[in-house]
C-alpha cells in the first residue's frame, strides 16, 4: 500500500539532496506543485530527467536547484524559450548546467527500458545526427539480422514523481487523457511520488484510464490545482495565457526572483501557491 | 501594394495544399499544425492528425497552442502513451507524412532545432529536437516549414539536428532511414524540391509576386532553380476564411 501523505511531508520523505528527479507528464499533468515544494524545501544538486523540461523545470533551474538536466524538448510549448534554462546554458547563472539531451524517441524507449528492468532501450534513431557526439548513445547489431539500431541506457531515477486525477485511500492510482510516460516514470524509478488532484473513497471505471496499483507506488500526497499552469483533464483547463506570461516573467532575473518568491516561497502550499495567483491575477501578466 | 494576406497565410496555405485527403500526418506545433489544420477543415477532411503527445485523429476547433492541448485528446480518435506513439506507429511506419519547422536548413535539407553557435556555448540555445530526428527518418515523407533568409538557409548548419538527405544521394538508404525524406520545404517566398538525382534543394514555385532573385538573396547558399519555375496560386477566400477561424487561443487569450 502507498502511504497517504501531505506533500511537504512526501517531499522530505522521498527526494534528497544530489538525487537524480524524474518529473514527467507530457503537457498534461505536469506535477508543477512537487516542483514548487521542491523549491520551498531547498533541495540542491539535483539530476533533473524530464522529456519536455516546461516550466516546472525552468524555475528549479532558475532557483539554481539542479546540477544536470536530461531532457528532449526544451522550450515552452508554443509561445518560445525557457528563458532560465537559457541563462543556465549560455550564462551559466545562477549556476552552470551540464546537459544530456536526447530526442523524444530515445526517452521514451529509455524510460520504457527502465520500466521493464532492461539495461538499455532499442530504437531506429540518432543515426546520422550531431547528438550522437554530445550524448550517451550507442550502436548495437541485432543478433538475428545484424541490422544496426541505436541504444540509450535505461532511465533509472531515485526519485519519479507524476501528477494524476486521482487516488483512492489505499493509494491506487487513477490517471487518464494524454498519459505521457507517467506509467513508465514510476516503474522505472526508485521511489515514487504521486501527487493528486483528489483522494477518493472508491475509484469508478473511466474510459481509457490507467490504473497504477498502490503496491507499486510509494507515496501519494493530495495537491489540489497541482498541475498549474499545465492541466487535468476532467478538473480544469491548461492555463495557455499564463505559459504566455512566464515568458515575460522569466526573461529577467530580478522579476523571476520576485516571482518565486511571492507565489512559492512565501506560500505554504498549494492552496497557498492558487491563492497568491488569483491576487496577483492581471498583475504577474 | 498589398496582396490581402500575410507571407505567413500564403505559406500556411501552400503547405495545407500538399497533403492529400486520408494521409496520417504526424504534426508539428506552431506552423505545420496550422497547415494541417487548414487542410483537414478544407480539401482533406479525412487527413489523420497525430500530435507526439499520443493523440491520433486530433479534431481541434481551434488551433492548440501545445502538442498536448486538452481539445487534442479529448477530440481523438485514440490516445496513446508517448513511447507508444513513437514505437509503434512512427518507427511503425504507419506515418505517410511528418510536418516539421526548424531554425536552419542546409541545401540537403537537414535541419537544426538544438543551438545557434558552439554546441558547449552556445549564443542562442534552442529547444532540441523534440520528435524531429525520428519523424523524419520513419515518416513516408517529410515536409518542411520555415521562413527563408541567409540565416535560415544556410550554408553549413551550426548542429545537425534532424538528417534530410545528409550529404546527398544514397546517405539515407546507408543509415537505415524507412522515409523518402524531405519532399517539400514550404517557405514565404515559395516551394522548394529535392532535384531528384542530386537531392538538392532546388526551387520550383514561386508564390504571387516572389522573383527568383528574392528567393537567391534569401538563402545561405548558391540556390539551384528549376528550369521552369512555376508561381502557385494565391490563397482562395475561401482557404482565408477557414485559416482566419482558425485563431490559435493564445490570440484568443490576447484578444
Amino acid at each position: 500500500m502507498a502511504e497517504i501523505l501531505p506533500l511537504n511531508e512526501a517531499i522530505a520523505a522521498v527526494v534528497h539532496d544530489g538525487d537524480t528527479v524524474a518529473l514527467e507528464g507530457f503537457t498534461h499533468l505536469i506535477p508543477n506543485a512537487a516542483g514548487h515544494e521542491l523549491i520551498r524545501q531547498g533541495r540542491k544538486e539535483l539530476t533533473l530527467v524530464r522529456m519536455t523540461p516546461d516550466l516546472v523545470c525552468d524555475q528549479l533551474i532558475g532557483v539554481g536547484a539542479a546540477r544536470k538536466l536530461v531532457f528532449s524538448w526544451g522550450g515552452n510549448p508554443g509561445v518560445g524559450s525557457l528563458h532560465r534554462l537559457r541563462d543556465a546554458v549560455e550564462h551559466g547563472w545562477p549556476a552552470p548546467l551540464e546537459l544530456e539531451e536526447h530526442s523524444h524517441a530515445g526517452m521514451a524507449a529509455a524510460y520504457a527500458a527502465g520500466a521493464a528492468n532492461l539495461p538499455f532501450g532499442m530504437l531506429r534513431g540518432y543515426a546520422g545526427t550531431d547528438l550522437v557526439p554530445h550524448t550517451r548513445v550507442a550502436r548495437v547489431a541485432c543478433p538475428f539480422t545484424g541490422e544496426e539500431l541505436a541504444a540509450v541506457p535505461a532511465i533509472r531515477p531515485d526519485v519519479g514523481i507524476v501528477h494524476a486525477q486521482r487516488a483512492d485511500r489505499r493509494g491506487n492510482v487513477q490517471l487518464w487523457g494524454i498519459s505521457g510516460v507517467q506509467k513508465e516514470t514510476v516503474l522505472a524509478s526508485s521511489r515514487s511520488l504521486v501527487t493528486v488532484e483528489e483522494v477518493v473513497d472508491e475509484l469508478d471505471p473511466r474510459p481509457g484510464a490507467i490504473v497504477v496499483p498502490c503496491w507499486a507506488v510509494d507515496v501519494v500526497a493530495p495537491a489540489p490545482g497541482g498541475a498549474h499552469p499545465s492541466y487535468a483533464q476532467g478538473y480544469y483547463d491548461r492555463d495557455n495565457a499564463f505559459y504566455v506570461a512566464w515568458d515575460e516573467i522569466s526573461r529577467d532575473r530580478e522579476r523571476f526572483a520576485e516571482w518565486v518568491r511571492r507565489h512559492v516561497l512565501e506560500t505554504a502550499d498549494t492552496a497557498g501557491y492558487r491563492a497568491r495567483l488569483a491576487e496577483t491575477a492581471g498583475v504577474v501578466a | 501594394m498589398s496582396p490581402g494576406y500575410t507571407a505567413d497565410e500564403m505559406m500556411a496555405v501552400a503547405a495545407s495544399r500538399r497533403l492529400r485527403d486520408g494521409m496520417t500526418c504526424f504534426v508539428g506545433i506552431g506552423l505545420p499544425s496550422t497547415a494541417a489544420n487548414l487542410a483537414r477543415r478544407t480539401h482533406a477532411p479525412d487527413c489523420v492528425l497525430i500530435y507526439e503527445s499520443g493523440t491520433i485523429g486530433a479534431k481541434p476547433a481551434h488551433l492548440p497552442l501545445s502538442i498536448g492541448d486538452g481539445e487534442l485528446a479529448a477530440t481523438a480518435d485514440a490516445v496513446v502513451s508517448v513511447p507508444e506513439i513513437f514505437s509503434y506507429w512512427l518507427q511503425g511506419g504507419r506515418i505517410d507524412v511528418g510536418f516539421l519547422g526548424a531554425a536552419q536548413i542546409d541545401r540537403f535539407a537537414n535541419l537544426n532545432s538544438t543551438v545557434i553557435g558552439e554546441y558547449d556555448s552556445p549564443s542562442v540555445r534552442l529547444p532540441g529536437a523534440g520528435g524531429a530526428p525520428e519523424i523524419a527518418a520513419s515518416c513516408g515523407e517529410t515536409f518542411v516549414m520555415l521562413r527563408q533568409s541567409p540565416r535560415t538557409f544556410v550554408e553549413k548548419l551550426d548542429f545537425r539536428t534532424t538528417v534530410g538527405y545528409g550529404g546527398g544521394p544514397g546517405d539515407r538508404r546507408a543509415l537505415g532511414f524507412a522515409g523518402t525524406g524531405v519532399t517539400a520545404v514550404v517557405t514565404d517566398l515559395g516551394l522548394l524540391e529535392p532535384d531528384a538525382e542530386t537531392c538538392e534543394l532546388t526551387l520550383t514555385t514561386l508564390h504571387p509576386g516572389v522573383r527568383v532573385d528574392d528567393v537567391r538573396a534569401a538563402t545561405g547558399w548558391e540556390l539551384s532553380v528549376a528550369d521552369n519555375v512555376a508561381t502557385g496560386e494565391a490563397p482562395t477566400p475561401d482557404e482565408l476564411e477557414v485559416l482566419r477561424s482558425l485563431k490559435t487561443i493564445e490570440e484568443d487569450v490576447a484578444a
